[in-house]
């Protein structure tokens, strides 16, 4: 009776890890591999809707490489990621150095209210931000008039050189605070000692920083340099909301990104192939990133 | 010259007298240029905020009047009123029949919670099987597991449309909502908290006769409850603000979210600020409430797989 009832409980131990990672298997097999050969497939078809199709070989990509609106959009996504490298993450770091030196009451503070930007989603900052960029009345047109004496009849949305700009400077305030509550979180765990070692072998604020603080905070900083550059490869909501005469294009395409004209090319004129195409781009850069990170921080595991 | 030149060029001369007075000692100088900084990055992130509610409640007519709200001496139900609110709710007109706002709210209010809870559940679950059995075949689930986090979202996405229309699961809630029930990144999470409940817990359990699925419910899931809630968070505000999913999936006028009618709003009503502007404040309110409720989890939650991964 009682080996019956304990073979049974062991059934039941083997069984259980299967049952409860069932739901994820059904559905990564349906949601994701499934749909994963399919848009390999999908990619060399060209469509009309879901439902018609026609095979057209390496048609879809000779075409993503000759069109100039598409390479436009590629260049476009690759400007915003530049700046939002370069410009985004030294201010996190700034803000967050500037912050660890704090008291923690006053830390607490600035932090919720420099991450607040965050919870607001892309279509509402869009939205916002594209009210805030009026000529004359804007805010931000009121503002720069105020601290410069430029900028108040700026046509942000409207002038093909400074789309890009205005979505970069809405992108910052959006995350700069994120990144920078990553950063604090590094910078509070980096061995207190060294920096102090350094600091009385007579290495200034600047020295320490460069030599030791940030290697030590390396794997955090790759983290948030790989999620950067490949967030803003996906940048779509923030010009589509910022530019809704265009549909998020701008004067002159001076806003499409690249899932911008997926969401066209795929949804709007429905041709899914050429999507799939578009969308097999923007898979292959990311991938290589995510390769890199792995390359990168298995490298800073090896040197520590 | 003008205030505002002359509140910046006093904050440096403040900066200035203090390093004058010791230039051997630089700290007080440079305290005092850290929370100047800090209050100027503060006001220049908060000023959008308080702009969009100043907006909300202006009256159409003097929205362009001011920058902020007008000074009290012009303070009337002329100037700052609810009617931005009030032609906000007062319904669209669509194929289903009358539209109203708070329908919108309780869309996306619904989409994001039943999201949220079925994650926490799935995603749990999967976390506690990869965490605290030994069975044939992990390995390669978990090497699956890895690459697929690789594969970005927007790739998926023609496919599985095509794949909803042919379910007939276009303009439903359930086909929304099914692809996310469960993630990667949310198993994995769940997986880091529950390897550090003790094993001797989940066999004492075993012992006294508890089933697998009750060790789970009763002993696992209330030792991660602060990871939990970290979770149910992003999970939540990341569903709440997803505008690409339900653009495409769909369609009737009295199912869509907050993000797509928004959306659509800036473009109905194009030169009427105030009123997209009032959509775009209630909006972002439940999330804000959440947020300032559970902040510190919050934190803990965005944190965790980036400084110990």
């Amino acid at each position: 009776m009682s080996t019956t009832r304990e073979s049974s409980a062991f059934r039941a131990q083997r069984l259980a890890p299967y049952l409860f990672l069932l739901p994820y298997v059904v559905i990564a097999l349906s949601f994701t591999l499934y749909p994963l050969l399919n848009a390999a497939e999908l990619a060399f078809y060209q469509t009309n809707g879901p439902a018609s199709r026609a095979y057209v070989g390496f048609d879809n990509f000779r075409f993503l490489l000759s069109d100039a609106v598409f390479m436009k959009a590629l260049k476009n996504t690759a400007i915003f990621a530049t700046c939002s490298v370069f410009l985004q993450l030294p201010l996190s770091m700034g803000l967050a150095l500037l912050l660890n030196s704090g008291k923690s009451r006053a830390k607490a503070f600035f932090r919720l209210v420099l991450f607040s930007p965050n919870l607001v989603g892309q279509i509402f900052v869009g939205i916002l931000f594209g009210v805030m960029f009026t000529p004359r009345y804007g805010l931000i047109n009121r503002f720069l008039q105020t601290l410069t004496g430029w900028g108040l009849e700026e046509q942000w949305l409207g002038n093909p050189a400074l789309v890009m700009p205005a979505i970069v400077l809405t992108s910052l305030w959006v995350w700069v605070g994120f990144n920078m509550i990553y950063f604090l979180a590094a910078l509070q765990s980096v061995d207190k000692s060294l920096e102090e070692a350094a600091r009385i072998d007579g290495a200034n604020r600047w020295q320490v920083f460069w030599n030791v603080t940030l290697p030590s905070m390396r794997p955090v900083v790759i983290f948030v340099l790989i999620t950067c550059i490949s967030g803003s490869f996906q940048l779509f909501e923030l010009p589509l909301a910022l530019l809704p005469d265009s549909h998020g294009n701008g004067p002159d395409n001076a806003g499409l990104t690249v899932i911008g004209y997926l969401y066209q090319v795929g949804f709007d004129s429905g041709d899914l192939g050429l999507g799939s195409a578009v969308g097999w781009v923007v898979a292959v850069v990311i991938f290589t990133l995510s390769l890199l990170q792995i390359r990168l921080s298995g490298a800073a595991k090896e040197a520590a | 010259m003008n205030a505002l030149h002359a509140l910046l060029f006093a904050a440096l001369g403040v900066a200035l007298v203090l390093y004058v007075r010791s230039p051997k000692n630089p700290g007080p100088a440079l305290r005092y240029l850290r929370n100047v900084t800090l209050i100027g990055a503060t006001i220049l992130v908060l000023a959008p905020f308080f702009w969009l509610i100043a907006a909300a409640f202006k009256d159409r007519s003097v929205f362009n009047s001011y920058i902020f709200f007008p000074p009290p001496s012009e303070w009337s139900s002329h100037t700052v009123n609810l009617d931005n609110f009030r032609r906000l709710l007062h319904g669209d007109d669509a194929v289903q029949g009358k539209v109203y706002f708070w329908q919108y709210l309780l869309n996306s209010l619904f989409f994001a919670s039943a999201g949220t809870v079925l994650q926490l559940f799935f995603c749990s679950l999967a976390g506690y099987a990869l965490a605290k059995f030994e069975f044939w075949g992990k390995r390669t689930l978990m090497t699956f597991m890895l690459g697929s986090l690789m594969i970005p979202g927007v790739l998926l996405l023609a496919p599985v449309y095509r794949m909803m229309v042919g379910l007939r699961f276009i303009d439903t809630y359930h086909g929304l909502i099914l692809p996310g029930i469960v993630s990667v990144y949310g198993i994995f999470l769940f997986r880091q908290a529950i390897l550090a409940v003790p094993g001797e817990m989940i066999d004492a359990g075993r012992i006294d006769g508890c089933g697998e699925f009750e060790i789970y419910l009763r002993l696992v899931m209330p030792l991660v409850r602060p990871m939990s809630a970290a979770f149910c968070l992003v999970t939540f505000l990341g569903s709440w603000n997803s505008f690409f999913g339900p653009s495409i999936f769909l369609q009737s006028q009295d199912k869509l979210t907050l993000p797509v009618i928004l959306n659509l709003y800036i473009g109905q009503y194009s030169n009427d600020y105030g009123v997209f502007l009032a959509g775009t404040l209630l909006a972002i309110v439940p999330p804000a409430l959440l947020f300032f409720a559970l902040e510190k989890e919050f934190v803990s939650g965005l944190t965790s797989g980036a400084v110990k991964g």
